[in-house]
């Protein structure tokens, strides 16, 4: 699996006074098995990006190859890139719809044309991936908690056994314990599927801990892609596209400063503890 | 795909029509539609035709945008011309197996295909210029006097800027929601009938749970607000006549005169 992106661009409501370039020229390449974070604040465009991975939006210009195919030529089936892309949207879920948790997460295997029973394994299996108590599987959706609801979204899409699965604001609204599930969550799918993941937030707290790349988009342009460290060695720079290191870097820096010989490219809570620990030892 | 329906949406511009008081724009666009009732004379057609190009330019939309919302009236415009090229009785020219056509069925079929396009264009240039706010407002005032036969001017007015605000709201949710269960893998274009329409129930249930619940957010953030109706209530921005809605009556009165005239002059002749 391999997804190249190849300088796209896109406009919103191109032709109207309220025509916008969402993004603007942006090239990267996404490996198998990578945990890539994308980060920008609000109406960067981190959610048109990546619904060109799936094809759900076509750019204006530029190319997008799935394993070395181009997905805007004429004979690519988009329904085969969804069934290997999946993409679970900011809320999913307000996506929702079956009168139980089970039948929904059966929809998407169903539409991909999985047997009865495939769907059904495929469903029970991405339900425990999620961590969903089974006595909730037969329940109606709408009687869930917010976290809860949003993992059965996310099952939902696992349901479809995606090679790469693209997590749009996945912790948007919820509180730190269910953040840290979800993500933790996450983190095993990669860990254990092997999937590969891509995680769209605008907090570097949350992504630092997870991801081996951060791709950074500000007002539609791609403006760092490398691993954390590097990208939180210039916070600088990423302070005046109002986006911030995490604050653990903030402390380094600083007893850095003060003259103590700390590790300044700790970027989790854990690995400064350590730094700091080695120190006073 | 959704953004392709222009009607009742409003286009951001700095224009002489955009800034005219809401009330003008509702009573031009009810004279207007008059108008274009008022006999057949191809003179009577200029004239609306002269008034509306005016507008339209002035209003400086686009006229790509206002005819991108007449697409979604070609097949309305298509059958009821068809009605009256075929069905009108009159001096026949033209007969084909069992359908015939006459002269008076062109003329009508003519004028037919013209009346539903500007129709169209001209309630567009109201929605197109007018925020649905401004519009409400203007519906309000402008109605005001049925308040005495005591008319619920103002809930109506509410209910109806509620409505309309929604609608933008309630298209981008469709919007979301579509792409959300295509990423599941949803075909909503092929299959046949029964099938298209079963493929709707993931995209209807979740937007009417997610209407619902914007509605009972809205109730409850009105009523945290103490929202309670007209009585006593004032308004931020009132409405308030300035010169060039004074100028825009008087072009109004000239054009309603002019149109009048004639009509009655060329009563049922063409040219
Ligand atoms: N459906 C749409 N129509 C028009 N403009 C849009 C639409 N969706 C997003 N935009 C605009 O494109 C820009 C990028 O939006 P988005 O990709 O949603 O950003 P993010 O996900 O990073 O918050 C924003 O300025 C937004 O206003
Ligand atoms: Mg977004």
């Amino acid at each position: 699996m391999s997804i190249i992106v190849d300088k796209i661009s896109y406009i919103y409501e191109e032709g109207s006074s309220m025509e916008r370039l969402a993004l603007d020229n942006i090239s990267c390449v996404i490996e198998q098995g990578e945990f890539i974070g994308v980060i920008g604040h609000t109406g960067s465009g981190k959610s048109t990006f990546i619904q060109h991975l799936n094809g759900l939006l076509k750019a204006n210009k530029g190319h997008i190859y799935y394993n070395e195919q181009d997905i805007y030529a004429p004979d690519f089936k988009m329904q085969e890139l969804r069934k290997h892309v999946g993409l679970v949207f900011q809320y999913p879920e307000h996506q929702l719809f079956e009168s139980t948790i089970f039948k929904d997460v059966c929809f998407g295997p169903k539409n991909l044309g999985f047997s009865d029973k495939d769907t059904q394994i495929a469903a029970f299996n991405a339900l425990r991936q999620v961590g969903l108590d089974e006595s909730l599987y037969y329940q109606s959706p709408f009687d869930l908690s917010g976290g809860q609801k949003r993992r059965v979204a996310i099952a939902g899409v696992l349901a479809m056994k995606p090679d790469v699965i693209i997590l749009d604001e996945p912790t948007a609204g919820l509180d730190p314990k269910g953040r840290d599930e979800i993500l933790d969550c996450v983190k095993k799918l990669h860990d254990e599927m092997k999937i590969t993941v891509i995680l769209v937030s605008h907090s570097m707290e949350d992504v630092a801990k997870y991801v081996d790349r951060i791709m950074v988009i500000n007002d539609g342009k791609l403006v760092f892609n490398n691993e954390p460290k590097a990208v939180f060695a210039r916070h600088e720079e990423l302070e005046k596209i109002g986006l911030a290191a995490p604050s653990v870097t903030y402390i380094m820096e600083d007893l850095y400063k003060a003259g103590f010989d700390v590790d300044r490219s700790a970027i989790t809570i854990e690995e400064a503890k350590n730094s700091i620990l080695n120190l006073l030892k | 795909m959704l953004r392709d329906i222009t009607l009742g949406q409003y286009y951001r511009a700095n224009s002489l029509i955009h800034r005219l008081d809401p009330r003008v724009k509702l009573l031009g666009t009810l004279i207007f539609i008059i108008s274009l009732f008022l006999g057949q004379s191809i003179w009577l057609y200029a004239l609306i035709t002269v008034a509306l190009i005016a507008v339209i330019k002035l209003s400086k939309v686009p006229l790509k945008y206002i005819t991108k919302g007449m697409k979604s009236i070609v097949i309305l415009v298509i059958i009821s011309a068809a009605f009256n090229l075929f069905l009108t009785d009159g001096e026949v020219i033209f007969r084909f197996w069992k359908l015939t056509i006459t002269r008076e069925g062109i003329y009508q079929c003519v004028f037919m295909i013209i009346r539903l396009i500007y129709l169209i264009c001209g309630t567009s240039i109201m929605t197109l210029t007018t925020t649905p706010t401004n519009l409400t407002d203007g519906i309000e005032k402008g109605l005001d006097f049925l308040n005495k036969i005591k008319v619920p001017v103002h809930e109506v007015a509410m209910m109806m800027s509620i409505a309309l605000r929604f609608i933008p709201i309630l298209m981008e949710e469709t919007d979301k929601i579509m792409k959300a269960q295509m990423a599941r893998g949803a075909d909503f274009e092929s299959g046949n009938l029964v099938k298209r329409a079963k493929a709707l129930i993931p995209i209807l249930v979740p937007l009417f749970v997610s209407a619902f619940r914007r509605a009972n957010d809205l109730a409850m953030a009105m009523e945290a607000r103490c929202y309670h109706g007209s009585e006593g209530r004032t308004k931020m921005k009132p409405l308030k006549y300035k010169s060039r809605d004074h100028k825009a009556y008087i072009a109004l009165g000239v054009y309603s005169v002019l149109v009048i005239a004639i009509s009655i002059f060329m009563k049922g002749r063409f040219i």
